[in-house]
């Protein structure tokens, strides 16, 4: 039993996988809390998370995935939990990477370890066009974060308390994980990226459709270099000691 | 350029009008609609006085002076634009703040009463 984690599963819509996503999860962790937040979902994905045992942070409104994940990350912050994993709705991530992830997050001392699809060669399930934005986004990210970061766009991502301080505070609201990383570097925190399984989508459908892919990446970059030069009173950076 | 003026005189008018009636029906709040009045009168006094207009056009070095009008109504917009874009933004992340906090309280109420009526 592990009482300081919680594992947070954002969900809009995903009746279909919802319910299969928390019984993974609770046969990988016995005994860890699984929240799932619910987006204002149109289906029954609140009621198949119920069934399959996890909490529901029900939002009043749709507030898109930031917002969603953002909610998790402040509740948790509130009921003092030191360690939060967020594991995606939809079943991509596999729930028994989880106990790897959080061996990570809680030996290495880094704020965030990212589940990487690209760490090694296995599972990588992505489109040409999504794996030529993800080259992109890391040659950008690069110089920014001071080391490579193989899967910028990942979803399944570890922080432990000092980086759930500050997302609480501060998490971008569209498209969160790129600029997420940027904001943990603005912090001088560190990550690491484990390799991890990506199993294909097996319903509902991606959130980057293939017409939405060149607003996604304008957006994500001008949220990459905001973040660079985002101006903060001094005095506001917490210390990695905290 | 008198019928542009017109034209210009006549779509001031019906601004502020408009915005007037906007603010008596509580659809605009007061002190969002002093920009929109502003830049309505502005266009209303210079489109009515052409000498001052001319004035305007030979200090911005403009040699036809409707131009003018138009350059400035469109500086005055862009400013509007931008001030509300800061106004909408700041109401999205208080809106978005607003709803976590009340599905928190209310998950945490709802854990409350369970172990309230468990006891």
């Amino acid at each position: 039993m592990n009482p300081s984690l919680l594992i947070i599963v954002p969900a809009y819509n995903e009746e279909a996988a919802v319910g299969e996503v928390v019984r993974g999860i609770h046969r990988a962790m016995p005994g860890v809390r699984v929240l799932v937040i619910d987006d204002c979902s149109l289906d029954a994905t609140i009621a198949r998370a119920k069934a399959a045992g996890a909490g529901v942070l029900p939002l009043p409104h749709h507030l898109g995935l930031g917002g969603c994940v953002q909610a998790g990350y402040k509740l948790a912050y509130e009921l003092g939990y030191d360690y939060v994993i967020r594991v995606d709705g939809d079943g991509q991530h596999d729930p028994e990477d989880i106990p790897r992830l959080f061996a990570e997050l809680r030996d290495s001392g880094c704020e965030m370890v990212i589940g990487s699809r690209f760490a090694d060669r296995n599972g990588v399930y992505t489109s040409l066009a999504r794996s030529l934005g993800i080259r992109l986004f890391r040659l950008v990210l690069r110089p920014i974060l001071g080391k490579a970061v193989h899967d910028p766009t990942s979803g399944f991502v570890g922080v432990n308390r000092r980086a759930l301080q500050v997302f609480s505070k501060s998490f971008p609201l569209e498209y969160p994980e790129i600029e997420a990383l940027v904001v943990l570097q603005r912090k001088r925190f560190r990550f690491e990226e484990i390799p991890c399984r990506m199993r294909p989508r097996t319903t509902g459908k991606s959130s980057i459709t293939a017409l939405k892919s060149v607003y996604y990446i304008f957006h994500v970059l001008m949220g990459v270099f905001v973040n660079v030069l985002k101006f903060e009173p001094r005095g506001q950076k917490p210390s990695r000691r905290s | 350029m008198d019928r542009l003026l017109t034209f210009l005189t006549a779509l001031s008018a019906v601004l502020i009008l408009l915005v007037l009636r906007s603010v008596r029906r509580a659809h605009i709040r007061v002190e969002y609609s002093v920009s929109w009045l502003l830049a309505a009168a502005t266009l209303l006094v210079l489109s009515r006085w052409p000498s001052l207009l001319e004035a305007a056009a030979r200090r911005l070095g403009i040699t036809y002076a409707p131009l003018t009008i138009l350059l400035i109504a469109g500086c005055m917009f862009l400013i509007m634009f931008y001030r509300f874009s800061v106004i909408i933004s700041r109401l999205k992340d208080d809106n978005i703040a607003l709803a976590q906090r009340v599905a928190i309280l209310e998950y945490r109420l709802e854990s409350v009463e369970k172990g309230a009526g468990q006891a």
